[in-house]
C-alpha cells in the first residue's frame, strides 16, 4: 500500500503527468460547462444531447471515429505550428494566413499542374503547400530577427494579406463562377486512403492523418533530441545566453517560424486535398482552423505529442456536436457548447498552477507528521 | 531577556533538498543580529518563512514572546516585521512618496491623500538622516537611494523588526558605510534588525550577535566581539578558510592575447566607451583589469568575446587576427568567458544543469552525432563537472538551473568555462555575491588555470581580489587604460588613486 502511494506520488510529481492531469481536469470542467449550456438551451433533451456529445466519436462506430481523425488533422497541424514556434519563444498567431496560403498552393497545383501523374500529385501539393506556408511565416520571422518587429503584430498583418491574396489568386486562376468559390479537388487527385477507408468505412478519413501524426513525432524529435532543437529552445528561453554561447539567434528565430509555417501550410493542403469537395470561398474571413491551433497548442501543453491528443479531442467533440443536430438543437447552440468546452480546456495552465499549489501544501502537511 | 523574534526548530523541505533543518534564531530587542551562511545555506528560506512567503514544515515562531502564525506578508506586517529584499520591490515610474504609500494609501472620497503621508515621510527621513526627496522618481535616483526608500517603506509602516537581505551586495563602498550608519541609527531608536550577509567585515563592523547556519543546519550563535573573522568563516564553511591566495610567481611565456588600438563607440552615444586600448596577456599570467564599475570594462570584454564589434583596432589570439571572428569561432579558437551577468548571459535558466554544462560545446562531436545530442554522454560529463567543482543542487544534473542558489549557478558557469581548457580565460567578477569558501575555490581555479600555461584576464571591482589574485594590474578609467602595475609594488591606496583618475602610470601619460 505504502509502496503504491509512493509510486503514485512520484508519478504526480513528474512534470509530464502533471500536465496530462491538468489537461484532463480542464476538459472535465469544459464538459460540465457545456452541459449547463445544453440544460439552459434545451432542457428536455439535455441529457440525451449531452450523451450524444460525449459519445459522438463512437456514435456510428468506425465511421464516426474516422470522421474524428478527418476533423483533427488541420487543427493538429496548426496546433503543432503554434506549439513549435512557442517553444522557440515566438507566438505564431499567423497560422490562419499560413494555412490558407498553403491550401491555395495545394489546390492550385492539384488543378493546374496536370503534367504531374495523379499518383504523386498529392505529395507534390503537400510539400509545395508546406513551403508556401513556411515562406509566409518567414516574413514575420525576418522582421523580428533583423528589425525586432513584434511577431504577433506582423503575423496578424500577414494573416489578412495572405487571405486577401488568396482570394485574388482564386479569382484569377481557379475560380468557379457557379459558386463564388474555387473549384474543388476531385477524388482522383486527392490524398489516397491506403485502405483507411476500409478500416473506417463511410468517413472522410485519408492518409493525411498519418502524415500529421508523423510530423508531430518528427517535431518532437527535432525539439528534444537534436542539437538544432537544443539551439531553438535555448533561443526561446534566453536569447542573450544563446548569443553568448555562439548560437545564431537570428537564424533560430527565422528557422523556427519557417518550420512552424511549414506545418500550417501542410495542414491547409491536407484539409483541401481530402476529396470531400472542400473549396476556398471568396469570403473575407480568416480560416478558423488557423486560430483553432491556439487552443490545441495550449491543451497539448505546447508539446508536439500533446498536440496529437488535443486535436483528436477537439475533433471528437466536433463530431459529437454534429450528431446533436439530430435532436433539433440549433447549430449555433452546438457551436457555443463546443467553443465553451474548447475555451475551458485552455485553462490547463491555470489548473496546473492550482495543482502545484495544492501539492506544496500537501507536502508541508506530510512533513509535519514525520 | 525578552526576544523580539524567536524562530525555534524551523524545518522546511523542498523537493530534493532540506533548505532548513531545525534552525533556531533568537533576536533580542534593539540589536543588530547577523545571519551568516554560505550561498544556498538556507538564509533566504528562513527569512522568507519569517516574512510569510513560505510556511515551515515544523517549528514555531514567537514575536515578542507570543507564538504566532504568519501566513503571508500582510501578517508579517501586522507583527511589525518589514523586509528589504535583495532585489528591490519598487515601481520605477512612481515617485518615492508614491512607492512608500503604495498599499497603505489614505484616501478621501476616493482620491489619494498624500499630505499626511508626506509629512510623516519627511519627518522620518530627517530623524534617520536618510536625505530623501519624496518627489524624485525611482528611475532617477541611485541604487543606494532606492534602498533607503525601501527602508523608509518599513519605517512608514511602523515596523519594529527589520530584515535586510544582503543589502550591501548592490552598493558601492561609500554607500555601504552610509548604510551601516543608518542601521546603527535605527537600533538606537529601539528597532531590531536581522542582517543577512556572508561578508565578514560587515558583521564585525555593525552586528552585535551572529547566528551561523550551514547547509540548512543551525551551527551556533555568537557574540560578534568575542570571535575573530577566521573563527566566523570557519563556522560558516565548516573548515579553515585561507584568505590569502596560494600561488607561486607567474612564469609568463608566449603572448596569448594582443589588443591593438581598440576603440568602441555605441551607436547612440556621443563619446567613445573604449579609447585606443592596447595591451597583452601572456600565457601563464593572470592579468587583472581594475577600475570602478562603468569605466568600459564590460564593453572591453564584450569586444574580446565577439558580442560587440569595435569601431577600430585589432584583437589577436595566438597571433591570429580574430577582430572579425564570430563568437562561435572565438570559442573554438580558445576563448572561454565567465560573463558578468550570469542570469542574462551565462545560463539558460529553464534548462537543466546538465544542459547548461554543454551550452558552448553541444555541437562538438563529443556531444552529438548526426545532429542528435548524446544525452548519456552529456549526463556523464555533467556529473563529472558537478563532482569536481562541487556544484550543489537538489537533483544533480537534472535540476532546473533557475531553482539553484546564485553561488551554485556561478560555480556551474565556472566549471563549464574552466573545463573547456581554453588558452584564454576571461573572468568577469567571478566571485561577485559569493561566500568566502566559494571565493577561495574560484581563486584557486584561476591560479590553477594559469599554472597550466594558459592566460587569464580577470575583471574585478573588488580591491582585495585585484591585489591577491593578479600577477599584473591594468587600471581602466573612462574607457582608457591608465596604468600597468605590479601588485607587489603598489598598495591599495595608490591603486585607488589610479582608479579614481587622479594619477596615471608610467607610459600612460
Amino acid at each position: 500500500m505504502n509502496n503504491l502511494t509512493s509510486k503514485i506520488s512520484s508519478l504526480t510529481k513528474k512534470e509530464g503527468s502533471k500536465s496530462v492531469l491538468s489537461s484532463l481536469i480542464a476538459i472535465g470542467l469544459g464538459l460540465v460547462f457545456g452541459f449547463i449550456i445544453i440544460l439552459i438551451a434545451n432542457p428536455s433533451d439535455a441529457l440525451k444531447g449531452f450523451g450524444l456529445l460525449i459519445t459522438g466519436g463512437f456514435y456510428r462506430g468506425t465511421k464516426s471515429l474516422g470522421q474524428v481523425f478527418y476533423l483533427a488533422v488541420p487543427i493538429m497541424m496548426t496546433g503543432l505550428s503554434v506549439a513549435f514556434a512557442f517553444k522557440c519563444g515566438e507566438f505564431n498567431i499567423g497560422t490562419p494566413g499560413q494555412y490558407i496560403v498553403g491550401a491555395f498552393t495545394a489546390v492550385y497545383i492539384a488543378l493546374k499542374w496536370t503534367f504531374i501523374p495523379n499518383s504523386v500529385l498529392w505529395i507534390v501539393c503537400i510539400i509545395a503547400a508546406g513551403l508556401a506556408g513556411a515562406l509566409w511565416a518567414i516574413i514575420p520571422g525576418v522582421l523580428k530577427a533583423f528589425k525586432n518587429v513584434n511577431v504577433v503584430i506582423s503575423c496578424i498583418m500577414c494573416n489578412y494579406i495572405g487571405m486577401l491574396l488568396v482570394i485574388e489568386g482564386v479569382k484569377a486562376t481557379i475560380f468557379n463562377p457557379a459558386g463564388a468559390e474555387s473549384y474543388s479537388v476531385t477524388v482522383d487527385k486527392a490524398i489516397p486512403t491506403f485502405g483507411l477507408d476500409v478500416l473506417f468505412p463511410g468517413s472522410n478519413i485519408n492518409f493525411g492523418i498519418v502524415i500529421a501524426i508523423g510530423l508531430c513525432i518528427l517535431a518532437y524529435i527535432i525539439m528534444n533530441k537534436t542539437t538544432f532543437g537544443y539551439e531553438l529552445k535555448a533561443c526561446g528561453y534566453n536569447s542573450h545566453a544563446a548569443k553568448y554561447a555562439g548560437m545564431n539567434e537570428k537564424k533560430c528565430i527565422i528557422m523556427s517560424m519557417a518550420i512552424a509555417g511549414f506545418f500550417s501550410g501542410v495542414g491547409g493542403a491536407i484539409a483541401y486535398l481530402s476529396g470531400t469537395g472542400k473549396t476556398i470561398p471568396i469570403a473575407e474571413t480568416l480560416a478558423a482552423e488557423g486560430f483553432n491551433g491556439i487552443p490545441v497548442a495550449l491543451l497539448g501543453f505546447n508539446n508536439p505529442i500533446g498536440c496529437i491528443f488535443a486535436a483528436l479531442f477537439i475533433g471528437y467533440i466536433n463530431v459529437g456536436g454534429n450528431y446533436m443536430q439530430s435532436l433539433n438543437i440549433a447549430v449555433e447552440v452546438i457551436d457555443i457548447i463546443v467553443a465553451a468546452i474548447i475555451y475551458f480546456s485552455s485553462f490547463t495552465l491555470f489548473i496546473k498552477m492550482l495543482f502545484n499549489k495544492r501539492k506544496s501544501n500537501k507536502v508541508k502537511k506530510e512533513g509535519g507528521h514525520e | 531577556m525578552e526576544y523580539a523574534i524567536e524562530m525555534l526548530n524551523i524545518t522546511k523541505e523542498f523537493p530534493g533538498i532540506k533548505a532548513n533543518d531545525g534552525i533556531n534564531l533568537q533576536v533580542r530587542q534593539g540589536e543588530i543580529h547577523a545571519l551568516l551562511g554560505e550561498n544556498g545555506a538556507g538564509k533566504s528560506t528562513l527569512m522568507s518563512i519569517l516574512f510569510g512567503l513560505y510556511q515551515p514544515d515544523e517549528g514555531i515562531i514567537k514575536i515578542n514572546g507570543k507564538e504566532v502564525q504568519i501566513n503571508n506578508p500582510n501578517d508579517a506586517n501586522k507583527y511589525a516585521i518589514g523586509m528589504v529584499h535583495q532585489h528591490f520591490k519598487l515601481v520605477h515610474n512612481f515617485t518615492v512618496l508614491e512607492n512608500i504609500i503604495l498599499g497603505v494609501e489614505e484616501t478621501s472620497k476616493g482620491m489619494i491623500k498624500t499630505s499626511d503621508a508626506r509629512k510623516k515621510v519627511v519627518e522620518l527621513s530627517q530623524k534617520y538622516h536618510l536625505n530623501i526627496d519624496p518627489d524624485a522618481y525611482i528611475e532617477d535616483i541611485t541604487v543606494g537611494m532606492q534602498q533607503r526608500v525601501e527602508i523608509l517603506k518599513m519605517l512608514f509602516r511602523d515596523n519594529d523588526i527589520l530584515i535586510f537581505d544582503e543589502p550591501t551586495a548592490v552598493l558601492t563602498p561609500q554607500e555601504i558605510d552610509e548604510l551601516m550608519k543608518i542601521m546603527k541609527g535605527l537600533i538606537k531608536e529601539g528597532k531590531s534588525i536581522v542582517f543577512i550577509t556572508h561578508k565578514l567585515n560587515e558583521i564585525k563592523a555593525v552586528a552585535d550577535r551572529c547566528t551561523i547556519i550551514r547547509k540548512g543546519r543551525y551551527i551556533d550563535t555568537v557574540n560578534v566581539k568575542d570571535v575573530s573573522k577566521d573563527e566566523l568563516s570557519e563556522k560558516m564553511v565548516g573548515r579553515k578558510v585561507n584568505f590569502n591566495v596560494e600561488k607561486t610567481d607567474a612564469k609568463p611565456t608566449d603572448t596569448v592575447l594582443k589588443v591593438e588600438n581598440l576603440t568602441y563607440r555605441p551607436k547612440s552615444a556621443h563619446k567613445d566607451v573604449l579609447k585606443n586600448i592596447s595591451f597583452e596577456v601572456k600565457k601563464g599570467e593572470i592579468v587583472c583589469i581594475a577600475g570602478i564599475d562603468g569605466n568600459g570594462q564590460s564593453e572591453l570584454v564584450y569586444a574580446l568575446a565577439g558580442m560587440i564589434a569595435p569601431n577600430e583596432g585589432h584583437i589577436y589570439l595566438n597571433n591570429e587576427d580574430i577582430t572579425k571572428s564570430t563568437i562561435r569561432q572565438r570559442t573554438d579558437k580558445g576563448i572561454a568567458h565567465i560573463p558578468e551577468d550570469r542570469h542574462k548571459h551565462g545560463l539558460v535558466l529553464d534548462y537543466s544543469l546538465a544542459e547548461n554544462m554543454i551550452l558552448k560545446s553541444y555541437y562538438k562531436p563529443k556531444f552529438q552525432k548526426n545532429g542528435f545530442i548524446k544525452f548519456d554522454v552529456m549526463n556523464e560529463y555533467a556529473n563529472g563537472l558537478i563532482e569536481k567543482f562541487d556544484v550543489r543542487s537538489g537533483e544533480g544534473g537534472r535540476s532546473i538551473t533557475r531553482g539553484m542558489s546564485g553561488g551554485n549557478q556561478q560555480k556551474a558557469i565556472i566549471a563549464r568555462e574552466v573545463d573547456s581548457g581554453s588558452d584564454l580565460l576571461i573572468a568577469v567578477q567571478p566571485t561577485r555575491g559569493l561566500d568566502v569558501g566559494a571565493i577561495e575555490f574560484i581563486h584557486s581555479q584561476l591560479v590553477h588555470h594559469r599554472d597550466c600555461d594558459k592566460g587569464v584576464l580577470l575583471v574585478s571591482l573588488e580591491l582585495d581580489e585585484v591585489m591577491n589574485v593578479s600577477d599584473r594590474i591594468l587600471v581602466m578609467y573612462e574607457g582608457e587604460i591608465v596604468a600597468d602595475l605590479d601588485p607587489k609594488q603598489v598598495d591599495v591606496k595608490e591603486l585607488g588613486l589610479y582608479m579614481a583618475g587622479s594619477k596615471r602610470g608610467e607610459g600612460y601619460e
